[in-house]
């Protein structure tokens, strides 16, 4: 069967939009949503983040990056059996918050941590 | 003099440290690969703000001597401040130099037989001769000196091939440690993250902790195959793997920066002491900081070899119990020079010694660089970017690093490559619009004073020539520059300027000018410096803030 | 595009297989603009899926600010030693492309 590829969600320009495109009503922050993210970026085009939970029944993780074109930067499905516990690596054109979204039985949860784009140099 | 009689009588009790406790720790740190004693002016201005407002490290002058009860004009307030600078040093002489530092550490091990020597990083950079020995002449000294562990940040700016190739040469001499380095691929260790020694029957760990922002501060194509960050949860399950191997005493051995490992004592808990430094400060106490689970030593041991941290710890099979500690200048005149290290040192410097003391110019003034803005040493290097370029505007990095010469002093080759020796010294001549040039002020200023300590690389503010500016510190990410002007003229967003500079950490096929070359030039035609005109920004919203003479 | 193989290690330990894939991608942002000014074609992996003795043990879907090079890290339950994971991605351009390896 062919991938499907939800167009709408990757056009949304704010998490507002995100989350209107997944139908989901406006998350609850929650410190049970551990996202893990450096606090300057050393490259901004290779920015490693990380997305875990002990929350029971996820079946979705995501990546918003609301200060990128587009905020919605990838969206994981977790099948029973898989743990909540995802890692990649991200691009972010400036200084942002990144968001991570979590789905866990019909509720929508988030954290978020402001990574710094910074031109470098200097030092001691 | 009867003064210096008098003074070196007492200096034999000050580097006579009562023995104390069963497990000891020699510490000094960013050296800067000053092998020969030196002048180094400590900070007139470093300012704290948020949680670190009037606080260690950010007390100058005064208020430093009230704070560790130090008397002016004192030895002590000559080494840990810039109070009366010139004529202290003419009184005093010189600190530092690895024959002073050998000779004082060979003093203390006589007591300590046991205690383990630990560098903090920043030893294979900083000198002409350093460089152009891809830091040997500095592993060489560490080797003889009797290192027993170290971690690192400049060591970088060699590149990985260089490093590895060093780090494999020190295989059973010297530990290079470090924790937060990883592969870029599969985050696989790089080196040693820790290492464990029995020391009087008690089971010891020391985690290295590289500099966290080594590929943004310094270029980052030198690491490419590496990731660094803080990584204080790494270092949280590092220090819980240990414990769990029955260790008594955890240490840290942190290039972070004190600011950074002072907000790390508090979130990171089983550490016994954060040995620190990075951002060259002289503290002579440790801060104790609170966390979870209990308390942290935090200490920061300058730079340029001027002191050596003494850390006795009083350990049981329950852990720490007591402690003492130190940071003791290296006063260059009270300490004999160790015979065998002047030996190395002087083969070091034998085959470059034409170069080193070629005279360039006779200095009328002060020179020295550290400090929150402008050094006059840095704003001679503006100056020459700013001559030699044709240039309106000139920048240079806030680095801590560079040596202080005095009035009357020569300017040779050696001082000049005491301020500019990296890997990366290529001039630069850039149209940059005045939209830009405030994107890099802010962009500089937000590494210095953003009130979270994660977010500071621990340099000083880009040194600026030609262009005026007001900074208010407490302000947030760009909105902290204002009134840029130049020729007294506001600086217009949209205008190109032609921006001078050098240190870009960028990679470029063009080298330019390095900017030794471009220094030198300029100070043979002046022959003689004076009236140094040191132009720095007019600073708001730090009335009552004791990081400022 | 002759797409090289992807790199992944899968390591079982405590019943809990580790996943770390890299893969071969420009993830062109569509941003972008060339030399002569001309605005890059955006080209990038939509859908990544994962799956072991025939179940799907994680999908994705991508936009373009996923890193050139893609990393994925990932665990799960249910497997053993000796199986074989595969990975599949597929792009804007609808070329796909499959790995397998062992989980050791
Ligand atoms: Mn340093
Ligand atoms: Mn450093």
């Amino acid at each position: 069967a062919e991938a499907q590829w939800n167009k709408e969600l990757f056009e949304a320009t704010d998490n507002e939009g995100v989350f209107k495109a997944l139908g989901a009503n406006t998350p609850e922050n929650s410190e049970k949503v551990k996202l893990v993210a450096p606090d300057i970026a050393e490259n901004g085009a290779v920015v490693p983040i990380a997305l875990s939970t002990d929350l029971e029944n996820v079946t979705m993780m995501a990546f918003l990056i609301p200060e990128n074109p587009n905020t919605m930067t990838g969206m994981f499905t977790i099948p029973e059996g898989t743990e909540a516990n995802i890692a990649t690596r991200v691009k972010m054109a400036k200084t942002s918050d990144i968001f991570g979204l979590v789905k866990a039985g019909d509720k929508y949860y988030l954290a978020h941590k402001e990574v710094k784009v910074t031109l470098g140099g200097c030092g001691g | 003099s009867k003064d210096l009689l008098a003074a070196e009588n007492t200096m034999q009790k000050f580097y006579d440290l009562p023995k104390f406790g069963n497990v000891s720790f020699l510490h000094f740190t960013d050296s800067h690969a000053q092998l020969q004693p030196i002048y180094y002016r400590e900070p007139s201005v470093n300012i704290g703000l948020g949680a670190s407002l009037n606080k260690a490290p950010h007390l100058v002058g005064d208020a430093f001597l009230k704070e560790y009860k130090m008397k002016s004009n004192s030895m002590q307030a000559y080494a840990f401040t810039a109070l009366d600078y010139a004529e202290s040093a003419q009184r005093f002489g010189k600190v530092g130099g690895f024959s002073h530092l050998a000779t004082l550490i060979k003093r203390l091990k006589a007591d300590r037989p046991h205690a383990l020597v630990l560098d903090g990083g920043d030893t294979w950079q900083g000198s002409a001769t350093s460089l152009w020995t891809k830091g040997q002449d500095m592993i060489d000294a560490s080797l003889l000196l009797g290192v027993d562990m170290m971690t690192a940040h400049w060591e970088f700016t060699y590149g990985m091939d260089r490093v590895q190739e060093a780090v494999d040469g020190l295989k059973g001499k010297i530990n290079f440690l470090a924790q937060n380095v990883e592969t870029s691929d599969f985050g696989d260790p790089v080196f040693e993250p820790y290492t464990i020694r029995e020391i009087n029957g008690v089971q010891v760990a020391v985690i290295g902790q590289a500099f966290p922002y080594t590929p943004i501060a310094n270029p980052r194509y030198m690491v490419s195959d590496w990731t660094f960050g803080i990584q204080d949860q790494k270092l949280q399950e590092t220090v819980d793997e240990v414990r769990g191997k029955g260790v008594a005493v955890v240490i840290v051995l942190s290039h972070n920066g004190m600011d950074v490992d002072l907000k790390l004592a508090s979130k990171v808990t089983g550490i016994d002491a954060i040995l620190g430094g990075h951002t060259h400060d002289g503290v002579p106490e440790p801060v104790i900081v609170s966390n979870a689970k209990g308390k942290t030593l935090v200490t920061n041991a300058g730079s340029n070899g001027k002191y050596l941290g003494v850390l006795d710890l009083n350990v049981d099979k329950g852990g720490v119990k007591d402690f003492r500690y130190k940071l003791l200048p290296v006063f260059s005149n009270f300490l004999d020079p160790d015979p065998q290290m002047e030996k190395l040192i002087h083969s070091v410097r034998e085959p470059y010694l034409d170069k080193l003391n070629e005279k360039l110019a006779v200095t009328n003034e002060l020179l020295y660089r550290r400090g929150n803005f402008n050094g006059s040493f840095d704003q001679l290097i503006v100056d020459a970017l700013l001559q030699e370029k044709g240039a309106q505007i000139a920048f240079s990095p806030g680095f801590r690093w560079g040596t202080t010469l005095l009035p009357g002093q020569a300017i040779t080759m050696e001082d000049v490559m005491n301020q500019t020796a990296i890997t990366y010294p290529g001039t630069t001549l850039n149209e940059m619009s005045g939209d830009t040039i405030k994107t890099v002020l802010e962009d500089v200023a937000d590494n210095l004073f953003n009130t979270d300590p994660y977010y500071q690389q621990g340099g000083d503010m880009v040194r600026v020539g030609g262009l005026s500016y007001t900074i208010d510190p407490n302000q947030s990410m760009g909105n902290r520059i204002s009134n840029m002007t130049l020729n007294d003229k506001p600086l217009e967003a949209g205008k190109l300027y032609k921006v001078a500079g050098w240190a870009s950490v960028q990679e470029s096929s063009e080298q330019g000018e390095p900017i030794w070359e471009l220094v030198s030039r300029y100070l043979k035609d002046k022959k003689v410096i004076g009236d140094i005109q040191l132009n720095t920004p007019q600073i708001k919203g730090i009335e009552n803030n004791q990081g400022l003479m | 595009m002759a797409t090289r193989p992807m790199r992944i290690r899968a390591k079982e330990s405590g019943g809990v297989v580790s996943v770390k894939v890299l893969m071969a991608h420009v993830m062109e942002t569509g941003q972008r603009k060339d030399s002569e000014g001309k605005i890059v074609p955006a080209w990038h992996i939509t859908n990544v899926k994962a799956t072991c003795n025939d179940k799907e043990v994680l999908s994705a879907q991508w936009g373009p600010a996923i890193s050139r090079d893609p990393y994925l890290a990932f665990s799960f339950k249910g497997a053993k030693k000796g199986d074989k994971i595969e990975i599949t991605w597929i792009d804007t351009k609808k070329e796909t492309r499959s790995d397998t390896a062992e989980i050791k």
